[in-house]
């Protein structure tokens, strides 16, 4: 199997502007999506799915929620999870509230509660930009945080502060292994990737961009500059809304306001540095990299200090190592591992004669 | 029932005086952005490497003034290491990158500090007890005082290094026009490093205040978010700005708390200063000193 | 280079008495002039006399503290940018405004930007309308593409391009936007005889074949004799001369403000 653009001529537009031009990408992707759907689910351990893979999908999608607002449209956040503690809240209310609404529908509402909430906190960078907006973003880091802790009605008056997601339950069906859950959780980020994968390639992302790279130029071409970012803070905050209430819901069962607070953001944020601004792919390789980093180093540590080192030291040798490997990336590859991979494949292209 | 005018004076003071505390991190940020462009993210993880240093030699026997230099040159070499290992090697790369960088030195800082270090709570006497005194039938802490006073030393010592020393020219002059700065004849890199060293002892002015107010631990690195709000009043480049902007973050978080907190369910401390400050970038974009500015196209 | 044939029309933009200033430097001091549709107006003056700013008021980029600006019988004192394009005003910066993240194709496809109509839910799928409205615009580009002669670096990043060839993409995102009137802010400058020509002949084209009004900036005299249906000159905020180039070209006071004698 030859990694081969050479005889794939576009006949037309449409087949060049199709999703992925190049039918080893196509193939791939459908490899990939197969082996996730079916060959995952049958051969990997509960402890994987529950614990491993989950996870990583919700990330991943809070990844691809705040790559779309800073990756593509340029405005940095470090509110992430306050957006999605804004999903995983709203899921709970209308659960309780309303019961009648099956949950898919309540993920659905709840992402769009927090694209309310990311609009409303969005408007401030009508005037500001930068690194000012960044702190207006730890504005709604906290008081989010602070809202769920400290006003009863959100947690329905729980004593402890924390919340537990009922059962979830479709057509008669109960969502409560790993196996289901994760496809569940697999479907959601599906679906949610594809479109976040067509907007980007679309009109929207293209202003997007714009934005981003330089916003004068592109108010002179016609784009409305608030109108734009909002829909960027709107988008970016629907899909960090939906992955909290699935932390909330799929992956936690129970959750505290401080299951999302700065360091999540903070988490969420170096996923996308690691794996690439402005990248679909580099949203999964960079959650990837940050769910599996802990776990390697658990097993090199046990493997080489014979498990000597205490969670301590493994947790600050952790902080270490994310930093350096920040800076590393920064310094070495500003655009992340998807950049990586393209230089990969564009090496594979061209073997065996690279000229 | 009449205001309690007393009342509020003396939550006003304790504001200012814990202000005072947030402008010294503020002051930090604004040196290292004036002049290395870098948005410091790292400021906080200083404080705390710089705080749990001194402290862990004082708990070894080391005399205040030994903990207090080998600490110094503890911020000096990590100024060094940055410079060469951060810096250089991100010349000229987008501010927005800088600051993520100084992301990823934080999380370093701190995983170091902590991990050759410990990450218990330190108790750390500088002599002042946090007793309060009668002011004029007000009720002050004496430490807030000394602390005060301690951040205005300091900053009087910053204004005479950069009004009379060659290099403090130099910094000044790096901060308007990269340029200008070399043909002062003292490379970047130098003052950079040099930059990056004040801070550290920012850093530890700031770490030994907090640290003897709120024991040395890893939750005074987390001032350093606190100083955010008081760069966006103050402007990113200005140092009365970082001075005045840390006193109105005090003193409006205190009265927020005390007279507000009550009505709404309390500890809105944690998010009344960013509000605060974003509702006031919304009207004044440029902050409390800079200049409106019209971008060039 | 003859423009005889060439029929020029009523007056599209009026300028009125702008003024300008930023604190306390005055770019701009009461301004006025014309541009009539389908001619090529060149806007000469030496560095800092407030050429940039003046188209930079036009679009809507700075706002005057004085003056009136009537574009196609309506009369305004401000506007943003963005209704300025939508107007039909388009626009290329003196220094390259491109968007540099993205390739040549993606920049020249933000110029359609005001021309396409199916929101974000559409674009999310990708399909039907979305996906027609999206190849028909990609043909338009394609189009500008061939015009320009810059096929072979359609989807190259932009940032990797030499500085000749970027104000090529650059005037792309501008023609994307089909629009009535052009401002082109120096668009030879820091070029090659050779690019100098290619791109004369671009803008004389689209004059040409589109009937597109141009206002330029231009330093270099020779281009501007050659191109330009009227010159106006600007100096220290000031218009010193409105005219045929060679009127402008006789203008003692013109002459005077190039060969730097005192004011
Ligand atoms: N955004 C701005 N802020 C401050 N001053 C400006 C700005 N834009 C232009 N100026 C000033 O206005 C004057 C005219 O500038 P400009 O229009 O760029 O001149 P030109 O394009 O003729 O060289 C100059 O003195 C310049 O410094
Ligand atoms: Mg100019």
């Amino acid at each position: 199997m030859f990694y081969r653009e050479a005889g794939q001529f576009k006949a037309s537009y449409a087949a060049d502007q199709s999703i992925f031009p190049i039918a080893q990408d196509r193939f791939g992707v459908l490899v990939i999506l197969a082996v996730a759907f079916v060959f995952v689910p049958l051969v990997a351990n509960e402890y994987w799915l529950r614990s491993i893979l989950t996870p990583f999908l919700i990330f991943s999608l809070a990844a691809l929620g705040l790559n779309i607002l800073t990756g593509y449209a340029g405005q940095l956040s470090l509110g992430t999870a306050g957006f999605m503690a804004v999903g995983a809240f709203a899921a709970y209310n209308l659960q309780i509230r309303i019961p009648e609404i099956p949950f898919i529908l309540d993920f659905v509402l709840a992402g769009l509660i927090a694209a309310a909430v990311g609009i409303l906190f969005g408007l401030p960078s009508l005037r500001i930009k930068g690194f000012y907006l960044a702190v207006a973003t730890l504005a709604a880091q906290f008081f989010l945080e602070w809202l769920f802790t400290r006003v009863g009605w959100f947690t329905n008056y729980s004593s402890s502060g924390v919340i537990t997601a009922p059962p979830m339950v479709m057509f008669g069906f109960e969502f409560s292994g790993a196996q289901s859950r994760y496809l569940l959780t697999l479907s959601i980020v599906a679906v949610l990737a594809l479109a976040a994968k067509n907007m980007v390639r679309s009109e929207i992302g293209r202003a997007w961009m714009a934005v981003r790279d330089m916003d004068v130029a592109a108010e002179v071409i016609g784009i409305r500059l608030l109108h734009t970012k909002l829909l960027a803070f709107a988008v970016s905050s629907f899909y960090c809304g939906i992955a909290g209430a699935l932390w909330a819901y799929v992956y936690l069962g129970t959750v505290e306001p401080q299951a999302f607070d700065i360091f999540r953001s903070f988490e969420i944020l170096f996923m996308i540095i690691i794996g690439g601004l402005g990248s679909i792919l580099g949203s999964f390789l960079g959650a990837a990299f940050i769910v599996l980093l802990p776990i390697v180093l658990n097993n090199v540590s046990s493997i080489f200090a014979g498990g000597t080192l205490s969670a301590h030291t493994l947790s600050h040798l952790e902080l270490v190592i994310f930093g350096s490997l920040i800076i590393f990336f920064l310094i070495v590859e500003p655009a992340g591992l998807a950049r990586l991979w393209q230089i990969a494949k564009e090496k594979f292209r061209l073997w065996p004669f690279p000229y | 029932m009449a205001f309690d005018w007393l009342f509020f004076l003396e939550v006003l003071i304790a504001g200012l005086l814990s202000g005072a505390m947030y402008s010294l991190v503020a002051l930090g940020f604004v040196l290292i952005f004036k002049a290395s462009g870098v948005f410091n993210f790292a400021q906080g993880a200083m404080v705390l490497l710089a705080a749990l240093t001194f402290v862990r030699l004082v708990e070894m026997g080391a005399p205040l003034w030994l903990a207090g230099v080998s600490t110094l040159m503890v911020m000096v070499v990590l100024a060094m290491l940055v410079e060469r290992l951060v810096l250089r090697q991100l010349v000229n790369q987008a501010p927005i990158i800088l600051f993520m960088a100084s992301i990823g030195l934080n999380f370093f800082i701190e995983g170091t500090a902590q991990g050759v270090w410990d990450s218990d709570v330190h108790a750390l006497d500088l002599g002042v007890p946090d007793l309060p005194i009668d002011v004029f039938g007000m009720l002050i802490s004496q430490f807030d005082i000394f602390a005060a006073a301690m951040v205005a030393a300091l900053v009087v010592v910053l204004a005479v290094f950069f009004q009379k020393t060659r290099i403090g020219r130099a910094l000044r002059a790096v901060a308007d026009d990269h340029q200008a700065a070399l043909s002062v004849g003292i490379p970047l890199q130098t003052i950079w490093v040099v930059v990056w060293s004040v801070a550290g002892v920012v850093a530890l002015v700031a770490g030994l205040v907090w640290g003897s107010k709120l024991g040395v631990q890893f939750s005074i690195s987390l001032v350093a978010l606190k100083a955010l709000p008081v760069l966006i009043l103050g402007g990113f480049t200005s140092v009365p700005g970082a001075i005045i902007g840390g006193l109105i973050i005090g003193a409006g978080e205190k009265l927020a708390e005390v007279f507000i907190g009550p009505f709404v369910g309390g500890a809105i401390e944690s998010w009344f200063p960013y509000m605060l400050a974003m509702v006031f970038l919304l009207f004044r974009p440029q902050g409390l000193f800079g200049e409106k500015i019209i971008e060039r196209v | 280079m003859s423009q005889a044939h060439k029929k020029i029309g009523d007056i599209m933009l009026k300028v009125e008495d702008i003024s300008l200033s930023f604190g306390g430097v005055r770019a701009l001091s009461g301004v006025s002039f014309d541009v009539r549709e389908h001619e090529i107006l060149a806007i000469i003056g030496p560095n800092g006399a407030g050429k940039s700013s003046m188209l930079n008021v036009i679009n809507g980029v700075y706002h005057p503290q004085e003056g009136a600006i009537t574009y196609k019988g309506s009369t305004r004192k401000q506007m943003r940018p963005h209704q300025a394009a939508k107007q039909g005003i388009a626009r290329t910066f003196q220094n390259i405004a491109l968007f540099k993240g993205m390739s040549t194709l993606d920049n020249i496809m933000t110029g359609r930007l005001l021309k396409m109509r199916r929101n974000f839910l559409w674009q999310a799928l990708y399909w039907g309308p979305a996906q027609k409205e999206e190849i028909e615009n990609r043909m338009v580009c394609e189009k500008i593409i061939d015009f320009l002669e810059i096929q072979a670096i359609r989807k190259t990043p932009v940032g990797r391009l030499p500085y000749g060839l970027q104000k090529r993409v650059e005037l792309g995102r501008a023609l994307a936007m089909e629009p009535d009137l052009l401002l082109l802010d120096e668009p030879m400058a820091g070029m090659n005889v050779e690019e100098k020509e290619d791109m004369c002949r671009f803008v004389l084209d689209v004059n040409d074949e589109f009937g597109t009004t141009i206002a330029l900036i231009e330093h270099d005299m020779g281009v501007v004799m050659d191109i330009s249906d009227r010159v106006m000159v600007l100096d220290y905020g000031r218009k010193i001369a409105d005219g045929s180039p060679d009127e402008v070209r006789a203008d003692q006071e013109v002459i005077d403000a190039y060969l730097g004698v005192s004011h």
